[in-house]
């Protein structure tokens, strides 16, 4: 499979905490990659180097390289929002803004720029056709956003995120907060979008994990203990510490 | 490191389970055998009663084991061990199966006296029962090397057996009114020899729990 992200050896330090060591990774095009390892192992610091979110982080100092369709996103002449537009996220709480359902998909479209409303209105039937909310709420787009339940947020959370056409998809704990319905819906959503997109995610649940990636990575401590394909990570793992992980039995 | 107590204690059990049954099942077939060659029907059919153990035992596995899988979500090792409880406690039913259906030679053949003392018979039951005793140790200890020296015996079991073929089917030709309790030896035979390809099977799921790789110990 070909990769889309190669990540070459990769530090990053908060100050002087080392938060992630010489990582190596190649992840995937149009496939599901999982983030596993306990809390402060670097599997969210990780992802948001991959669209430079830690920029805004105060005493982040980023060594080694992480290159998207081969360009390298630390490079200088690179601009964030260009990146953000290639590279789209959806977090653990669902952040819909107070907008209408309409506006909320619309937003980066307008951003970048369009404005026909019949174009407009099109990337938003087909964004949200793609995250599984259409049928739901076609019929009062104009209401607000907010008035969606949790699990209907993170949909459109996932659709305002495809609205620009980004390549990638990182999703950050994106079902944590989701009742196990809402979460199984987004699964298959996951499942039909890595068709067209290449989706990291980050979870706890590792049962998760192992229902929806294709390839699976174990960080523990800043390091990529094993990078592996999912069914044979969560079958047999080569490294020790990975069993001792995906068996419940770390600590 | 996190302990899970209560997950591990029933995996314990599984194990202690099946050890369990492989006693029974090795006790199965030296009775069987004993009952044929001292041609005592009451012992026979003691082997024939106590096959309801080992059957409750095998159930018993695969509640505790389905109960595992639903509750705890087993993956990696873990889950192998519950794969392959399942499939050892299976494999040794059946061996209990055909220890009862050795018996119940002997129960068929009651009055009537040996057309020959049983030699090559014992010598194989001797094996397999070496075969099955081990093979139960290469699963409780985890041991390889074991199953795989084990599988190894079950030449020399399909060896004897070709060998009582022959004098059987030889017999047959000369003392034909001998037929009818020949045939049922040879089934005896058949009946041994297909214990041994069990232990062989139990070898196989040992490598598999160890590896997590499936070999062919049964050529």
């Amino acid at each position: 499979m070909a990769s889309i992200i190669e990540i070459d050896q990769l530090d990053l330090y908060y100050d002087t905490f080392h938060a992630l060591k010489k990582v190596n990774l190649s992840i995937p095009e149009k496939a599901v990659t999982a983030f596993i390892g306990p809390s402060g192992c670097g599997k969210s610091t990780l992802l948001r180097t991959l669209n430079r979110m830690n920029d805004m982080v105060n005493g982040v100092r980023i060594e080694g390289s992480v290159k998207i369709s081969g360009k390298d996103v630390y490079r200088e002449d690179i601009y964030v929002e260009e990146l953000r537009k290639q590279v789209g996220m959806v977090f653990q709480q669902p952040n819909p803004f107070p907008k209408s359902i309409y506006d909320n998909v619309a937003y980066g479209p307008r951003l970048h720029g369009i404005r026909s409303k019949e174009e407009l209105d099109g990337i938003v039937e087909r964004s949200l056709k793609q995250s599984a909310l259409w049928e739901e709420v076609k019929d009062f787009l104009k209401r607000s956003a907010l008035s969606l339940s949790g699990g209907q947020q993170q949909r459109l959370c996932i659709a305002r995120a495809l609205a620009v056409q980004p390549d990638i998809l990182l999703m950050d704990e994106a079902t944590s907060a989701l009742d196990p319905i809402s979460t199984l819906k987004i699964e298959e959503l996951v499942q039909d979008l890595k068709n067209e997109y290449t989706i990291v995610m980050v979870t706890h649940n590792m049962h998760q994990a192992a229902r929806v990636s294709d390839q699976t990575v174990f960080f523990l401590n800043g390091e990529v203990v094993e990078s592996e394909q999912t069914e044979v990570l969560f079958s047999t793992p080569a490294d020790s510490r990975t069993e001792d992980y995906i068996s419940g039995r770390f600590g | 490191m996190i302990r899970r107590t209560g997950f591990d204690q029933q995996l314990e059990e599984l194990k202690n389970l099946l050890k369990n049954m492989g006693s029974h099942m090795v006790e199965a077939l030296d009775l069987a055998v004993s009952s044929l060659q001292n041609m005592d029907a009451d012992k026979a059919r003691r082997v024939v009663e106590q096959d309801a153990r080992l059957n409750a035992m095998e159930e018993q596995i695969m509640e505790i084991g389905s109960r595992l899988i639903v509750t705890q979500q087993p993956v990696a090792k873990d889950l192998r061990r519950i794969l392959v409880a399942f499939r050892i406690a299976s494999d040794l039913e059946r061996m209990g199966d055909l220890a009862r259906d050795v018996a119940k030679v002997t129960i068929r053949l009651e009055g009537e006296t040996l057309i020959k003392p049983l030699v090559d018979i014992p010598r194989m039951t001797e094996i397999v029962r070496g075969m099955v005793t081990e093979s139960i140790e290469s699963y409780l200890k985890e041991n390889t090397d074991l199953a795989y020296k084990m599988a190894g015996d079950d030449d020399q079991v399909d060896h004897l057996y070709s060998v009582i073929l022959q004098d059987l089917f030889k017999y047959i030709s000369t003392a034909p009114e001998g037929a009818n309790q020949a045939m049922l030896l040879v089934m005896v035979g058949r009946y041994i020899e297909r214990i041994a390809d069990h232990a062989t099977n139990i070898g196989e799921s040992t490598v598999y729990l160890v590896t997590g790789s499936r070999p062919d110990l049964n050529q």
